[in-house]
């Protein structure tokens, strides 16, 4: 994985809207309707979803490789 | 993860926002705190957020600056208030399409052509949001409203050139799925001594997007995505390309006059009265 994600769930409305944007397919919504990082290693921290979400609810760092060992 | 340093300009004891979801208003506030704090010298101390009545005008509740929610149309009178008694603070006004053209569309023209130095911020949203969805004096011609329900026969303002024209010295427009060219036009209106205005379509889901079928609010947005022209590229379309829904995003106009407070207060002097 190269990003990191924080979601404020309490924030998420559940509108889509960073689903329908993430050039990747990685998010979705779940049976609750809130934000739910279904496919992360497919992420490329791009930020699309982060940039519209209209709530702030969802977060994306890139992280280094190495930072991850 | 390291918290986003914007978040410090909303009260974070207000959020989650009321707005419904998938709301414009959301991002558009987020573009105008973000704008704020690329100013240096602008503070939560010396910048004052002034709004009028609407869904878009709630958002001078969550921004953590002095703000001042005020009556219907009114918000430019209360922020012209401010800047006249304070010139040296930083005032932004958060208004609506109904707030700014409908009830407000007079303070809104004379605040324009006075040139004060403020910073007006219009969410577009095509309707009165808050009351459910009547027409606004910008809501497209064929839209439906409540009091439209076979679509509105009153032909639209451009609300940009009816800036122009009044006298503005900074016009501009963007769009919530354009996030970043929104929070760089309001940077440069910002730093515009004198009337600036943006015009910012926001999607409103609730009261227009439901009505007129136009989907959810990822679709809203991809419609302003599919549909607004940079302007220059606006600029070389020949007309029969300007068709359909297209409209032109950027900047329209810019320029410099002397702004109403320095005339004021230049007036005051020779009148040798009101110390500061
Ligand atoms: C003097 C007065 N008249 C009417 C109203 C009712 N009212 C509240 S909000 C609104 C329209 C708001 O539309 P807009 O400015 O487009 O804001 P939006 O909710 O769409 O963001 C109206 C008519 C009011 N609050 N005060
Ligand atoms: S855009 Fe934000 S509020 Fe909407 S579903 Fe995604 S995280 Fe939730
Ligand atoms: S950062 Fe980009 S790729 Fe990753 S989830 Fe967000 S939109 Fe999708
Ligand atoms: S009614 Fe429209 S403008 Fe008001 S909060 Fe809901 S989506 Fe936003
Ligand atoms: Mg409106």
């Amino acid at each position: 994985m190269k990003s990191e994600f924080n979601l404020k769930l309490d924030r998420c409305k559940g509108c889509g809207i960073c689903v329908a944007f993430c050039p990747k397919q990685v998010l979705e919504l779940d049976t609750l309707g809130k934000i739910f990082v279904a496919h992360p290693e497919k992420c490329i921290a791009c930020g699309q979803c982060e940039l519209r979400c209209p709530d702030y609810a969802i977060f994306v760092d890139k992280v280094k490789e190495e930072a991850k060992k | 993860m390291t918290e986003r340093s914007y978040e410090k300009f909303f009260r974070q004891n207000r959020l989650p926002h009321l707005w419904c979801p998938g709301c414009g208003n959301g991002i558009a506030m987020k573009a105008i705190v973000q704008a704020i704090e690329k100013k240096s010298g602008w503070t939560q101390d010396n910048t004052i957020i002034v709004s009028g009545i609407g869904c878009s005008s709630r958002a001078s509740g969550y921004m953590d600056f002095d703000t001042l929610h005020t009556a219907h149309g009114r918000a430019i009178p209360f922020a012209t208030g401010i800047k006249l008694a304070k010139p040296e603070l930083n005032v932004v006004v958060i208004t609506g399409d109904g707030d700014c053209t409908a009830i407000g569309g007079n303070h809104f023209i004379h605040g324009c052509r006075r040139n004060i130095d403020l910073t007006v911020i219009l969410f577009n949203n095509n309707i009165y949001g808050m009351t459910g969805g009547q027409a606004s004096p910008m809501t497209p011609l064929g839209k439906k409203a409540t009091t439209a329900p076979y679509g509105s026969i009153d032909r639209p303002f451009d609300a940009c050139k009816l800036a122009e024209a009044a006298g503005a010295t900074y016009v501009a427009r963007s769009t919530a799925f354009h996030v970043q060219h929104l929070t760089k036009i309001i940077e440069d209106a910002l730093d515009n001594k004198g009337f600036s205005f943006i015009e910012a379509l926001v999607q409103c889901p609730t009261a227009y997007g439901r009505r007129n079928k136009i989907g959810e609010p990822a679709k809203m947005m991809a419609w302003m995505r599919d549909n607004a022209v940079m302007k220059n590229a606006w600029d070389k379309l020949p007309d029969e390309k300007k068709i359909g829904e297209k409209f032109p995003i950027g900047l329209f106009y810019k320029a410099e006059t002397e702004t109403y407070d320095e005339a004021y207060h230049h007036v005051m002097e020779i009148a040798g009265g009101a110390s500061k």
